[in-house]
């Protein structure tokens, strides 16, 4: 099998609608003096429209930190991320993504449809069309009952269901989820899975990070295997597997360079 | 100018939805009404002092209000990380500051004009006689300054890690200014040389909150001041306002999100750990 197969699954002539770019994060912590940590060390990827795109590493990896420079939370120290072509910079290009985050409570005092009105008038969703859509994602997280009540009465799964809904209120093309399974039982997860199908069946591009091997395996297109803040590789599951002659787990950890035995 | 309403909005709902809002408004009503009861108010000068102790009130409960709002709008958006799908939508972090500055501004306003309600109600009721341009002059310029005072915790609440140290902070310089403002400069006049440049630098600079107590005229039932002194001093505020606020951007902008994300700062060691040994992740 030769590399290129597995670095790339490029379509001629198509466009990624996430493009990252010789990416450099570094943090500088104040404790001791200026330490400098390097999250992120000279990360390129590309993720093309429909595709699901999973962002695998183990803790630490920089994943999340990925995940906030395209979202503009974290300044890059080098290199560059586009989305839609756009700088990420520019808070115009978080128009048409989703986005939800790793670990969040909502607004505890406002109920769902209160929450998700207010994301709505961010993204100028014309007032006619806001009812209907709160509807929609609604209905589509199954939180349609509770939807007048508090956020702060409903259970770990249900905030994770309106993070859902409040990553899906303006319709985007692209999602991008930070372990989105993390904390939730094996239904809430299995929910999850399903929903990014649907998501992939209606044409989304989903790009999501995770360290849950099993659920990637059955969602994802592509893959890329981030360790200590490096890509270590990138390509289709089947690749992988087929490259390194063994499970996805075991691809994992043979490309993190883990050697069962050691330790 | 659209998003930083919908935040103002949120704002003024949590305000409304808590209860320690409450409270302040009630313990305000039940003071204002019980010197209404009293029935010494054929003294003029127990009149005067009522209603002095009453003004008094309503400032310190305005000031708490202030202050204790806008201390923890980004502070608490931060800890529950409330702010990450927030800026994850197109909006900049100056309409979020001018959302916030707002929301905090305008419940100011709405908590001013109960208080200045229930006041004006019980004093006209007594007295039979309402120096109205006076009291409307009194509130106006107490919301202005209430807005230098909001903004200037604001900017506290970005500098200061810790949300009930920047209220502290914010409260006690506040205070000095109300208190110790106007004499600043005539201290300044018996200091010897360094120590007197830097006090009097210290007058020009920090905003002259005092000068915008004007309680005695409702207090005495006096006459309106200029009303072109008035603007002037809605402008004074309106310059410091946004000069804070400025400065709140300033901070804010270059700020990560998060200063410290859980994993981080002390657990930066175990990140790094776990990072080194896949199984520490599986396991989890
Ligand atoms: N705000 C921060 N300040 C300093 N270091 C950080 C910060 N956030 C993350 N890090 C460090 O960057 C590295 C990557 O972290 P992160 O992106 O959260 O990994 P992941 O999401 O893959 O678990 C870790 O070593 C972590 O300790
Ligand atoms: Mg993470």
């Amino acid at each position: 099998m030769p590399a290129q197969a597995v670095t790339t699954a490029k379509l001629p002539g198509m466009k990624p609608i996430l493009k990252i770019e010789d990416l450099v994060v570094e943090y500088r912590t104040r404790e001791f003096g200026q330490r400098v940590t390097v999250a992120v060390n000279r990360l390129s990827l590309e993720v093309f429209p429909g595709e699901v795109f999973g962002f695998l590493g183990p803790n630490g990896a920089g994943k999340t930190t990925t995940v906030n420079v395209l979202l503009g939370f974290v300044p890059v120290t080098r290199g560059a991320a586009y989305i839609f072509n756009v700088n990420v910079r520019d808070p115009i290009a978080r128009q048409r993504i989703g986005y939800l985050p790793e670990l969040t409570y909502y607004y505890k005092f406002l109920t769902a449809e209160e929450l998700l009105r207010f994301y709505a008038r961010i993204f100028r969703i014309p007032r006619a069309e806001i009812g209907p859509r709160i509807d929609e994602v609604l209905k589509l997280v199954g939180l349609d009952t509770a939807r007048k009540r508090p956020i702060k009465t409903y259970s770990k799964g249900m905030q994770q269901r309106i993070g859902l809904a409040q990553a899906l209120i303006n319709e985007p093309d692209l999602l991008i989820l930070d372990e989105p399974t993390s904390g939730l039982d094996p239904i809430g997860r299995m929910n999850v899975r399903e929903m990014i199908q649907r998501l992939k069946s209606k044409g989304k591009t989903v790009f999501f990070s995770s360290h849950e091997l099993g659920e990637v395996e059955t969602v994802c297109d592509r893959v890329a295997i981030l360790h200590q803040g490096e890509l270590k590789a990138t390509g289709r599951v089947s690749d992988l597997v087929e490259k390194y002659k063994c499970n996805l787990e075991q691809a994992f950890l043979k490309v993190i360079g883990y050697e069962p035995g050691h330790e | 100018m659209n998003n930083a309403l919908s935040v103002a909005s949120i704002v003024i709902k949590e305000l409304y939805r808590r209860k320690d809002f409450y409270v302040l408004f009630v313990l305000t009503a039940i003071i204002t009404l019980l010197m209404g009861s009293l029935h010494f108010f054929n003294d003029d000068r127990i009149v005067r002092y009522l209603k002095e102790i009453c003004l008094l009130l309503i400032w310190i409960s305005a000031l708490a209000i202030a202050v204790g709002t806008s201390a923890r709008q980004i502070p608490a958006e931060r800890e529950n990380r409330t702010i990450f799908p927030l800026l994850a939508k197109p909006i900049t972090r100056g309409q979020l500051i001018a959302g916030k500055f707002l929301g905090c501004w305008l419940a100011c306003g709405l908590a001013l004009i109960v208080f200045y309600f229930f006041f004006g109600v019980i004093s006209v009721s007594r007295e039979h006689q309402w120096a109205a341009a006076s009291f409307f002059q009194a509130l106006w310029l107490h919301w202005w300054m209430l807005g230098v005072v909001v903004a200037m915790t604001l900017l506290g609440s970005v500098v200061f890690a810790a949300p009930s140290s920047n209220g502290t902070i914010c409260l006690l310089i506040i205070l000095s200014i109300l208190l110790l403002g106007r004499h600043l400069n005539k201290v300044a006049v018996q200091l010897a040389e360094p120590m007197s440049g830097v006090v009097s630098a210290v007058y020009f600079a920090v905003p002259h909150l005092e000068l915008f107590d004007v309680r005695d005229l409702v207090v005495h039932n006096w006459d309106p001041i200029n009303w072109l002194i008035c603007v002037g001093a809605t402008l004074y505020a309106a310059a410091y306002a946004i000069f804070f606020l400025f400065a709140t951007w300033l901070v804010f902008r270059r700020q990560l999100v998060l200063r410290w994300q859980p994993g981080c700062s002390p657990g930066t060691r175990v990140g790094r750990a776990a990072a080194l040994s896949p199984i520490a992740c599986w396991a989890s």
